[in-house]
């Protein structure tokens, strides 16, 4: 963009040359760069106070707090004395999105692949037509089939692994109850980011130039070594954030997930037994009956999900800009 | 084009292994091999705990992905293997979105389809009971459409108004940082859970500044929610415009902002439109944010600013938590008008954007 | 060709959807005349809404259903967002009365009069419930817990269902050796609130949690709402869990006779009336607290009450009217009448006069 060619009137006010269109011309861009950026700085007010309001209403429960905020387990803060804290909700929101990661990145750079470079385009353009319009289901709809679908079809194999892998200790399940686990609810979200990260990695899997899959494919690479060697370099950038917004949908979802888990306020490493609960789910499931501390301690738990989900895209963010920087393909 | 690219691979392949290379698998290697793993898996079944479609179903793709891999890196050798095997799992993966996609809707469509009749869908739930037939959700309907349409009617304009800031402003001005810092938030903003933004706009816009528990408090988290959408998917259409269009029209003397509204924004306007549905059909679908931010209503209530205003996603939650049968029904009902809203919105935008779209490169 | 026929098809669906959408009507108001007694009742038109316990939530949905019926320009809007958000709601003056669990105390007590400039916030017990044990195991068809037994099995002591316990509680019954799967809430409700106060009164020793809205003994599943457990015990065999009468009669669910000491009782709504006609009234002045006896061995012991919460005076001038023509209505025999139908257990006698003269005091 260094090489831009400036148009007329737009440089005008920065550098004071006199413009030939005259002040009309300046005033209409004036007015126009005003506009737009006061949208932008709109954006950032919102952000601002967002994190103002959640900071600001977390503070009364975070003082009365008798417990340690970010190792205590329970969360009972409108009891005497008030005791609450993040640990399970961390390890519970932490667990679940970890699971949807495992399974929606390769499954969704998958489904990107195809419809990008192995299906016809016919096909491709149904595909993404049909996989996209996943991102449009309701989640009270997927809690709803998590729960009365999914569940039960699921009970086979959640036995199966504990049997032959329950030496694993994630597989070890002592109750013999495979329902509403931390597993499950994984799964669920797993589904329901696919679109996300399918979407964003086939946009830049179909921008990959042909020159680089044509001398791929000229040195003999099978199709694979082709999307190893050249797709991949290329879109890795792409892949990245498109799995961060994936990842942060699934820190946030909220109805689906509160459906779906037991909600136990313990770490419960036995991801098939039932148990876990996330921080939105929490929010969803005790703000109806939160007193006064009660509600200030879900805002409080709902800003440290707010800086989770900054520290993931910042994390994308700098990863996407230091590969930029070093990768050729630009 | 890519298919040409793959078709003359394929071909060039075939003659190659003619010509010089050794063995490869016949042609109905990939449905012997399924046929094969199918079997093994209902084997399974039997003799192990494994049971239910979905168990079955992941036994016998393991079951393929080793075999398939394992004949053919004996025939063919180790590049072959692994590019087969590469195959075989993006083929998977259609599989493995595709089979909950249709389960879901397959659900909600059998649901759904039994309740949906005209009644259903132009009365509202005023005079039903969570125990009585009838009723309907035309309350939640002019809801929904007017939240989502007044947080268009925000986001919008907004998200695109800001794309044009960061992409068509902010890089030939010195304010750099200003720019940086919202398009980093914007991302931010991306990953903002819809429950936040829904305690924000409940302690905020409620609890401090008075506003009543309305279809506007419903549209202005939506707003929130939908902004950074707009924001990107246009930010990524103004990006491939040409910058030859831009140059031709500032060689003519055509100032600035008159170039943006008159060349550039009517060129990558189908991508832009197709962006906005995307984010009207993201937000149409939130229950968490509505939950905090609007009233429940029973009765059509047409005045987004003033009383209790039902929306869609908030009556299915209504009734599903009404745990009555016909209560439950209506809200599989609801689901699918909801569902088919939103496709109806997504197909409008991918038919918009195919056939006005911007031709790239 | 293609073009324009797939975007005329778009725009005629779209249209049409329009044109749909601009015909509907609130209708079924022709729908027969209301059963309730709609003579008596006497009508203010407006608009006035009220949040708060989810308990209570189907019996307001029948009772407005009635109002509005016989008062077509009555608009009421409950929405069942939970006793603690209807209070908040009520002290934020959203609402003109708040549902609720239980019955106002402490700092609430204290921000509710100040909400009522002129006057308290008074409590009136309106609707009653049943909490019950609902079960899902083939073959038994009465099922008889004590309890020692219900504590045992929700705080995750009795695990099996031929635990020697249950099977003395029901001789000649054939109980399966399967493991009890239990359900309880995993979302904070007065539900769990008044259960465990139940298991705490009558559990003794067995029941060592104490009362809250949210689930604290170990083991079980948690699932939303009553309809959530509702839901789960349906579909999981040798399954138990505690959910509100009316939920257990929608879902066909089994339910477990109580035997507190001296005899089984069957959960129904009449035997659980009997307990609620029997509390002690407190509070002061109009204000109404009860307090039950879960010891009780002549009525279903394990009961809650909702109340309404509303200012005694001092109200929002314009909602008054309608607000106490409806708590009128919902406190007349008719309208508590309907309670016993679909799950919900009436308040009777002395209660209900009290109730009444309370209303009739709101200005």
């Amino acid at each position: 963009m260094s090489t831009t060619l400036e148009p007329p009137g737009a440089a005008a006010p920065a550098t004071g040359t006199p413009d030939i269109r005259g002040a009309a011309v300046r005033r209409g861009d004036r007015v126009f760069v005003g506009l737009s950026r006061g949208a932008g700085i709109l954006i950032l007010v919102t952000m601002a106070a967002i994190a103002v309001f959640l900071i600001w209403k977390s503070i009364p429960s975070l003082q009365a707090n008798t417990a340690n905020f970010f190792t205590t387990s329970e969360w009972s803060p409108d009891a005497k004395p008030v005791v609450f804290g993040i640990a399970a909700l961390l390890f519970g929101t932490l667990m679940t999105a970890l699971i949807a990661m495992l399974l929606a990145v390769p499954v969704g750079i998958g489904i990107a692949l195809f419809i990008a470079h192995y299906a016809s385009r016919r096909l491709a353009s149904t595909l993404g037509f049909v996989t996209d319009l996943l991102a449009a289901v309701p989640s009270i709809i997927f809690g709803m089939w998590g729960i009365q679908f999914l569940t039960p079809q699921l009970q086979g194999f959640l036995q199966w692994l504990t049997t032959y892998f329950g030496w694993i200790p994630i597989f070890q399940n002592d109750l013999g109850i495979y329902t509403r686990s931390i597993l499950i609810a994984g799964i669920v979200l797993a589904i329901m980011v696919l679109p996300t990260i399918s979407a964003i990695s086939r946009e830049v899997f179909v921008q990959t130039p042909r020159t680089h899959i044509e001398a791929a494919l000229a040195l003999g690479a099978t199709r694979w070594e082709m999307v190893r060697m050249a797709i991949f370099p290329f879109a890795r950038p792409g892949m990245i954030s498109a799995s961060m917004l994936g990842l942060g949908r699934a820190l946030g979802e909220t109805i689906a997930v509160a459906l779906l888990l037991s909600a136990t306020y313990e770490i419960n490493w036995h991801i098939t037994e039932p148990g876990g609960i996330t921080f939105a789910a929490n929010i969803a499931l005790k703000w109806n009956e939160a007193g006064t501390i009660g509600l200030s301690a879900l805002v409080a738990s709902g800003l440290v999900l707010f800086v989770i989900t900054l520290a993931v895209n910042m994390g994308a963010r700098l990863i996407i800009a230091r590969r930029s920087e070093f990768s050729g393909a630009n | 084009m890519a298919d040409l690219t793959r078709r003359e691979h394929d071909e060039s392949e075939a003659l190659l292994h003619e010509a010089l290379a050794g063995g490869h698998l016949p042609r109905w290697s990939a449905l012997g091999v399924a046929a094969a793993s199918v079997a093994v898996a209902f084997l399974l079944n039997l003799t192990t705990g494994v049971d239910g479609v979905a168990g079955t179903a992941v036994v016998a793709m393991l079951v393929f992905l080793v075999g398939q891999t394992a004949w053919s890196f004996v025939v063919e050798g180790r590049r072959h293997a692994i590019d087969r095997l590469a195959t075989t799992f993006v083929y998977a993966t259609f599989v493995i979105a595709v089979v909950p996609l249709i389960a879901v809707l397959g659900t909600v469509v059998v649901k759904g389809a039994e309740v949906i009749s005209v009644e259903f869908l132009t009365t509202s739930m005023r005079y039903a009971t969570p125990t009585s037939e009838g009723g309907g959700i035309y309350h939640a309907l002019i809801g929904t459409l007017e939240q989502v349409g007044i947080a268009a009617l925000f986001g919008v304009p907004l998200g695109i108004l800001t794309a044009i800031y960061l992409v068509e402003y902010a890089p030939s001005m010195r304010t750099r940082r200003l720019a940086h810092s919202i398009s980093f938030f914007v991302d931010v903003m991306t990953g903002v859970p819809s429950v936040v933004v829904g305690l924000f706009v409940y302690t905020a816009f409620v609890l401090t500044l008075g506003l009543e528990r309305s279809g506007i408090a419903a549209s202005i988290a939506l707003t929130i929610l939908m902004l950074p959408v707009v924001v990107r998917s246009t930010e990524e259409m103004l990006r491939i415009v040409p910058r030859e269009l831009r140059e031709a029209s500032y060689a003519l003397g055509i100032p600035k902002w008159r170039t943006i509204l008159k060349i550039v924004l009517p060129t990558a306007m189908s991508g832009i439109i197709t962006g906005a549905m995307l984010a009207i059909a993201r937000v149409a679908g939130e229950t968490a944010p509505l939950l905090l931010t609007t009233f429940i209503s029973q009765s059509i209530n047409t005045n987004p600013f003033k009383g209790p205003q039902a929306a869609l996603p908030t009556f299915i939650w209504d009734q599903f938590t009404n745990g009555t049968d016909v209560s439950v029904n209506r809200a599989w009902g609801a689901a699918l008008v909801l569902i088919v809203l939103v496709m109806v919105l997504y197909a409008t935008a991918k038919l918009i954007s195919r056939f006005t779209g911007v031709k790239s490169s | 060709m293609n073009i324009t026929g797939k975007t005329a098809f778009a725009a005629v669906a779209i249209t049409a959807a329009l044109a749909l959408a601009a015909c509907g009507s609130d209708g079924g108001s022709s729908a027969g005349t209301s059963a309730s007694g709609s003579s008596s009742t006497n009508c203010v038109s407006g608009s006035i809404k009220a949040s708060g316990s989810t308990a209570q939530k189907n019996a307001m949905a029948e009772w407005i259903n009635s109002y509005q019926k016989s008062c077509n320009g009555a608009t009421i809007d409950y929405q069942a967002n939970g006793s603690g958000a209807g209070i908040k709601d009520f002290i934020n003056k959203q609402t003109a009365f708040a549902g609720s669990d239980s019955a106002l105390k402490d700092q609430d007590k204290t921000d509710a009069d100040a909400r009522c400039a002129a006057g308290p916030a008074i409590d009136l017990p309106m609707v009653g419930g049943a909490i019950v044990a609902a079960y899902n195991v083939s073959g038994v068809d009465k099922l008889v817990l004590t309890p020692e037994i219900l504590s045992g099995i929700f705080s995750n002591t009795i695990t099996k269902w031929n635990d020697p316990k249950i099977a003395a509680a029901n001789s000649g019954v054939t109980l399966p050796d399967a493991t009890i799967a239990q359900f309880h809430r995993s979302d904070s409700s007065g539900t769990t609130d008044n259960w465990t106060k139940y298991l705490a009164a009558a559990g003794g020793s067995a029941w060592t949690f104490d009362h809250a809205k949210d689930w604290k003994a170990p083991g079980g599943q948690g699932a939303k709402g009553n309809d959530g457990v509702g839901a789960a015990i349906k579909s999981t065999p040798n399954s138990i869990g505690y959910v509100e009468l009316s939920f257990a009669l929608n879902n066909k669910l089994a339910t477990a006779w109580v035997d507190n000491g001296a005899g089984a009782i069957e959960p129904t709504s009449a035997n659980a009336a009997k307990t609620i006609a029997a509390a002690t009234v407190g509070g002061s002045g109009n204000d109404i607290v009860l307090t039950l006896d879960y010891k009780t061995t002549t009525g279903y012991p394990a009961v809650l009450v909702t109340y309404e919460i509303t200012c005694e005076k001092g109200g929002d001038a314009a909602l008054v009217p309608l607000t106490k023509s409806f708590l009128t209505y919902t406190a007349s025999d008719a309208a508590q009448a309907t309670l016993s139908t679909t799950g919900y257990v009436p308040i009777t006698g002395d209660v209900l006069t009290k109730v009444r003269a309370s209303v009739a005091s709101i200005s």
